[in-house]
């Protein structure tokens, strides 16, 4: 088993780990949780250099179910930004969280147990476990630390994501008849060769199927009233993990899954899938401007936010891709921060409406200019991370289909409408007798919290490079695998078998 | 073969059946209720046994073993439960005893 | 390589010096490193010019790729050739002079090292913006200096209406900028590239259609950054902002990026005439109407911002009628004469302590002498008075549109005209007359007026630094006849405005207010500046406002989506609510159901069997 494979399971072990710890001595918890987290982290790193990326050993033998892990261009940033949320999420629930410290910390780990998992994974059977387990803690960690409506924010979550998985695991079986294998880069090696075909309704329908379950969690317009419910109901760290990292699991597995698979069922759908995201750019802009509670703006600015991402993939170009995975990352990091931020204000204040704020920024001076930077980076300031991945999404779009460009650039004006009038009402403006002696400014801990997420905004704004590469040479994979088996695009030369065999072991 | 019909068994067996669910049905004593399932058992055995003797072969004896088995065991059961269901309820009337619902 | 990055580098040094320790310097040090930050950049960007020399080809200077996908590669790089020349000596230059002045004037205000380090963060932008090499950097710097606009806008957050114009600049500028983006949109499908070395030569090839539709989307873009028509609203409302703001940013350097942005494209706008045609007409229509405006406004701030606006048209005119370069002249005289306006206004607000109606000042000529004469020469200058440098520039604009079509010459004349009333009627209300007002004026300390002294020479004499045969070689002109009777014509109407505004408001002081009497409801249409924020809040900000809460938030989010989910949940509560009857505890309904399943069974398999029986003996 290589490091990767080892390295996958050191969240289960650290969580086993806490939960051996005596449940009264909060303080060693929280201490032993940040240090396992940052460790993880510190391994993370690890996959930068490490070679080779990939485990495959046998699971569940009797079914052909396997062990398969792998890391690539595509998901290689999307595990660092997970193990770097993990410490700051821990960080951030310092004060906040105090009751059921212990359990809290164990499903914080255990959550990116099955988010690193969903990430790596190779193998179908192996992908689903993980995303299931994913599913749970969240659950719990918005039911048990949530505010007042928090079991119906659960249920709900759990509720939508769960029906919308049960298609994707009909449709993974499916794929297992027809196939006889759950395992992945065997699946599309069949497909490149034509060992295995898909008829038209079959692709379209398992297409489908995949495509709701990913698109509840992006989530993709209409499909969206979880997130506003789930995010406000959730503790400051729940919303992190959710905004930052379990929303990228949609748009991950459509791009790792969806497009590759059923390529020509993805083409066929692109359009109708593109106009919805569109909507969504716009519908969530538009909503989370009139939204009095903070946290559902931020909630419904990332259906705004997401919808670049699905616009981007299914403009089938380099650029779409490249801008849509970038975007996942950039929306990771600046809206984490911004949860964090509200996070913040919400411990002084004990409100997330913004009609309870005002003048924050004379108490406040610190955690104002953090925040605005936040919110810079959130409407896509250049020099600043988001900037570059609407950038590329839009120009993908407009390639695709010029007045997708013309629809989508509308968010970026609205995001600039909705993200100034809240920083306006919160932070300018006569200070409020209560607000004033409620607000302190930023602390160390805090500062160490969020430090780390300014400072990738400004790298990943200025020198995208560092992560560019190997996400493009992860996407001209899958851009050669969806022009593979495409019957009625004359154009598009077929690859040689060989060469499509040798890209397939190279994506391995 | 001489010696009596194989029908006549099966009539008697459904006679008694028919009598166990009835007993079932229309008794309201929790031991009467009981003893109609007894007697069902003892219907389908009395069938088991007149067919392996039909046929010459052991498994219906086998089968009937069986149900003597399981019809003691749940004797003991049962009759454990209602002493219990007594003495909590004071009373054996099945339509009084309906509180596990919905 | 001579070091390019370090002009723009060094006021960002500034403003990450003075943003992160500037609240523990003295205010001594806050401004030696602001102040310094910039004059050492205006140094290297002497030093950087003087080494390059003639400039006859553009010196590029590559530093590092920003983003690449697919074929597209996006860099850092930062190029120098005369058009870039002439606005890096403009930026700078001004902005030193701007800065040394906003020490005197920000000396008392809260928030020193945070305005300078916005002022520090805004020199970095534009310079980014007029140095890069390609569209997406100067996009870049676009963006960034309307960033800084917001913030300096909203400098005196604690006030509401300072951080809603600051808003409202930078929302109506995300506009200009949407148009934009598209712009660098189908660039990058027709060209493949956004370097400036690649695109404009290669427009030749394309199809006019194509390039019409670029040039117009760019000129969208144009409209936001440089506060044209339809986009000009968030410039007036600007003036919340600290003067010397008004100054830099939305007077002498950063309102002028479209007109730059224009002359930059030159050979695109070129090959695209019905955008040229559009860019004309828009700037012509701006130039008037923001001028009727400004005619009859109170607040000396603001009959300047128009001002600004109307200039900018003219600016733009000369871009749509071929004459880049001499727009990118007026963009040069404009920054000296405008800013020398509002650091005049400057002055006189920081001696009437924050008085900026022009009804409560009069008489300053022999309280603020200096003031007083410095602003005169603005608005000789900007009233296009011979030999000075409006006048020159002016001229050029004219005679060009005079070329293309004669009406437009007309239309500018009369312009001018206006202009120079509607600056001198300021003037003479601030400086002659009696005082009205109840404060104590007294001069500024010599670090405003210095600045204005300077400025004041530049706007008398920088009429002779011949920006456009300087330009010949970047932005070729058309050589138009000099017709010396056009010249006169243009600079007696600003005479004849000098001497109307001089009748009214100094001889006949009373005569004005019969006048606004005797025409009412045009008065109040101009006054009110043509209802247009009213109409645009009527048409487009309460519709979308209230149409977000009501319809798509508390109806189609709320109602119909999460009313369907719910509804689902709903249905399935309803549904077991039914069927839980079954479970009624009661053992003898349990069993009866047990019986009928069983005959019911028994039935079925009964029939079942006598069917395949009777199919069977078939």
């Amino acid at each position: 088993m290589s490091f990767l494979g080892w390295f996958l399971l050191t969240p289960l072990a650290a969580f086993l780990l806490l939960l051996l710890l005596p449940r009264e001595q909060e303080k060693t918890i929280r201490v032993a949780a940040l240090a396992l987290s940052l460790a993880i982290f510190g391994l993370s790193l690890g996959l930068l250099a490490g070679e080779p990326r990939e485990t495959d050993l046998a699971w569940i033998p009797e079914l052909n179910i396997r062990y398969h892990v792998a890391v690539d261009g595509l998901s290689i940033w999307l595990i660092l930004l997970t193990t770097l949320l993990t410490p700051i999420s821990i960080l951030i629930s310092w004060k906040y969280i105090d009751r059921r410290v212990k359990e809290f910390h164990a499903f914080l780990l255990l959550l990116e147990f099955g988010v690193l998992g969903v990430f790596a994974a190779m193998d179908l059977f192996l992908f689903y476990v993980y995303w299931e387990v994913g599913l749970v803690p969240m659950y719990f960690l918005i039911g048990i630390w949530g505010h007042d409506r928090r079991i119906y924010a659960a249920v709900k979550f759990f509720l939508y994501t769960m029906a919308a998985s049960v298609l994707m695991l009909a449709s993974i079986i499916y794929v297992y008849q027809r196939a006889g294998t759950f395992d992945y880069p065997a699946i599309l090696a069949m497909l490149a060769s034509g060992k295995l075909t898909f008829t038209s309704l079959e692709q379209t329908l398992l297409f489908l199927a995949f495509f709701v379950a990913f698109a509840v969690k992006v989530p993709l317009f209409p499909l969206h009233t979880w997130l506003p419910d789930a995010h406000v109901e959730a503790p400051t760290a729940g919303s992190v993990m959710l905004a930052s990292v379990l929303l990228k699991l949609g748009t991950y597995g459509i791009l790792r899954f969806c497009l590759p698979m059923f390529p020509t069922a993805a083409r066929e759908n692109a359009g109708w899938i593109a106009v919805l995201a569109i909507v969504g750019i716009v519908y969530g802009a538009l909503v989370a401007m009139v939204q009095p509670n903070v946290k559902k703006l931020v909630a419904y600015s990332s259906v705004s936010h997401l919808g670049f991402v699905i616009l981007g993939i299914f403009s089938f170009n380099q650029q779409g891709f490249d801008g849509a995975v970038y975007q996942m990352l950039n929306h990771g990091v600046s809206t984490g921060a911004l949860f964090m931020l509200v996070g913040y204000l919400y411990e002084r204040r004990h409100s997330l409406e913004i009609q309870d704020y005002g003048g924050v920024s004379t108490p406040a001076p610190w955690l104002s200019t953090v925040f605005l930077i936040t919110t810079l980076a959130s409407i896509g300031l250049p020099t600043l991370n988001n900037f570059v991945g609407e950038f590329l999404v839009l120009q993908g779009a407009a390639q695709a289909d010029f007045r997708w460009a013309v629809f989508a650039a509308t968010g970026v004006i609205l995001s600039a409408c909705y993200m100034l009038w809240m920083y306006q009402r919160t932070f300018y403006g006569e200070t409020p007798e209560k607000v004033t002696h409620q607000m302190t400014d930023l602390n160390g801990r805090e500062w160490a919290a969020i430090l780390p997420l300014l400072a990738l905004m400004v790298w990943m704004g200025t020198a995208a490079e560092t992560f560019l590469p190997r996400i493009s040479a992860a996407n001209r994979l899958i851009l050669q695998q969806t022009t593979v088996n495409v019957p009625f695009n004359v154009q598009t030369p077929a690859p040689r078998p060989d060469v499509a065999a040798k890209e397939i072991a190279d994506a391995r | 073969m001489q010696g009596v019909p194989l029908s006549w068994y099966l009539i008697l067996s459904a006679i008694l059946f028919a009598l166990g669910v009835a007993g079932f049905l229309f008794r309201r004593s929790i031991i009467t209720v009981f003893m109609s399932i007894e007697l069902m058992l003892n219907a389908v055995n009395l069938s088991f046994v007149a067919f392996s003797y039909q046929f010459k072969q052991v498994d219906g004896h086998l089968f009937t073993f069986f149900v003597m088995v399981v019809a003691a065991a749940e004797a003991a059961v049962g009759l454990a439960i209602i002493l219990t269901v007594f003495r909590n309820r004071a009373t054996l009337n099945i339509d009084e005893i309906n509180s596990l619902k919905y | 390589m001579q070091h390019l990055w370090l002009i723009p580098t060094l006021p960002l040094i500034g403003f990450a010096v003075n943003g992160i320790f500037g609240k523990r310097f003295p205010k001594s040090t806050v401004s030696a490193v602001a102040v310094g930050s910039v004059v050492l950049s205006l140094l290297w960007a002497v030093k950087v010019l003087a080494a390059l020399g003639s400039l006859d080809t553009p010196h590029v200077e590559q530093y590092f790729t920003w983003f690449q996908s697919g074929d597209l590669r996006f860099g850092f790089d930062l190029q120098v050739d005369r058009l870039t020349a002439v606005m890096l000596m403009v930026v700078t230059g001004i902005g030193t002079l701007i800065h040394i002045y906003a020490v005197g004037y920000m000396a008392h205000e809260g928030g020193y090292a945070r305005f300078f380090a916005y002022m520090n963060l805004f020199m970095f932008f534009m310079l980014i913006l007029v140095m890069a090499a390609n569209y997406l950097l100067m996009f870049v710097g676009w963006e960034g200096v309307g960033l800084c606009s917001y913030l300096l806008i909203g400098f005196y957050f604690l006030k509401q209406s300072a951080t809603n114009a600051g808003n409202k600049a930078f929302i109506v500028n995300r506009i200009g900028d949407f148009g934009f983006m598209l712009a660098l949109f189908l660039i990058v499908i027709h060209f493949r590239s956004l370097e400036f070395s690649v695109v404009l030569p290669a427009v030749s090839g394309k199809p006019e259609e194509t390039l019409n539709l670029i040039a117009l989307l760019l000129l969208v873009g144009a409209t936001g950054k440089s506060a044209q028509i339809p986009l000009f609203v968030w410039l007036p409302d600007a003036m919340e902002g600290p003067t010397p703001v008004s100054a830099l940013i939305h007077a002498a350097t950063m309102v002028t990026a479209g007109v730059y942005m224009v002359a930059r494209s030159a050979p695109l706008y070129q090959a695209a005439p019905l955008a040229m045609e559009v860019v004309a007409l828009v700037g012509l229509a701006t130039a008037v109407f923001a001028a009727t405006i400004g005619l009859l406004q109170n607040d000396i701030k603001r009959v300047f911002a128009y001002s600004t606006v109307s200039q900018l048209g003219y600016m733009f005119l000369a871009a749509g009628v071929g004459a880049f370069s001499a727009g990118i002249y007026h963009v040069m005289t404009h920054a000296f004469f405008k800013a020398l306006l509002f650091l005049g206004a400057g002055s006189v607000i920081h001696a009437l302590e924050g008085e900026q109606d022009i009804r409560h000042m009069g008489g300053l000529r022999k309280k603020i002498p200096v003031t007083y004469a410095t602003l005169m020469c603005a608005g000789f200058a900007i009233a296009g008075f011979p030999f000075t440098s409006g006048y020159f520039s002016k001229d050029e604009i004219l005679l060009a549109a005079h070329h293309h079509h004669p009406w437009m010459y007309w239309v500018g004349v009369v312009t001018a005209g206006m202009t120079a009333f509607y600056v001198f009627r300021c003037l003479f209300l601030t400086f002659f007359g009696d005082y009205r007002g109840h404060h104590h004026p007294h001069e500024s300390p010599w670090v405003m007026t210095g600045p204005l002294a300077v400025l004041a020479l530049l706007s008398l004499g920088g009429g002779f630094i011949k920006i456009p045969q300087y330009l010949q070689p970047v932005l070729p002109r058309e050589e138009t006849a000099h017709d010396l009777s056009l010249v006169v014509i243009a600079s007696s109407a600003g005479l004849i405005g000098i001497a109307l505004a001089y009748y009214l408001y100094v001889l006949k002081p009373a005569l004005p207010d019969q006048l606004a009497q005797s025409f009412r409801g045009l008065y109040r249409l101009v006054y009110n500046k043509y209802f247009v924020d009213e109409l645009y809040d009527a048409v487009f900000v309460r519709p979308t406002v209230t149409g977000s809460r009501t319809v798509l938030w508390r109806q189609v989010d709320v109602g119909v989506i999460d009313g369907i989910v719910n509804g689902v949940g709903a249905v399935a509560r309803i549904a077991g609510g039914v069927l839980k009857l079954i479970q009624s505890g009661n053992i003898r309904s349990y069993a009866t159901w047990v019986v009928f399943g069983s005959l019911f069974l028994i039935v079925a398999m009964g029939l079942l069997v006598v069917n395949t029986a009777a199919g069977g003996a078939r």
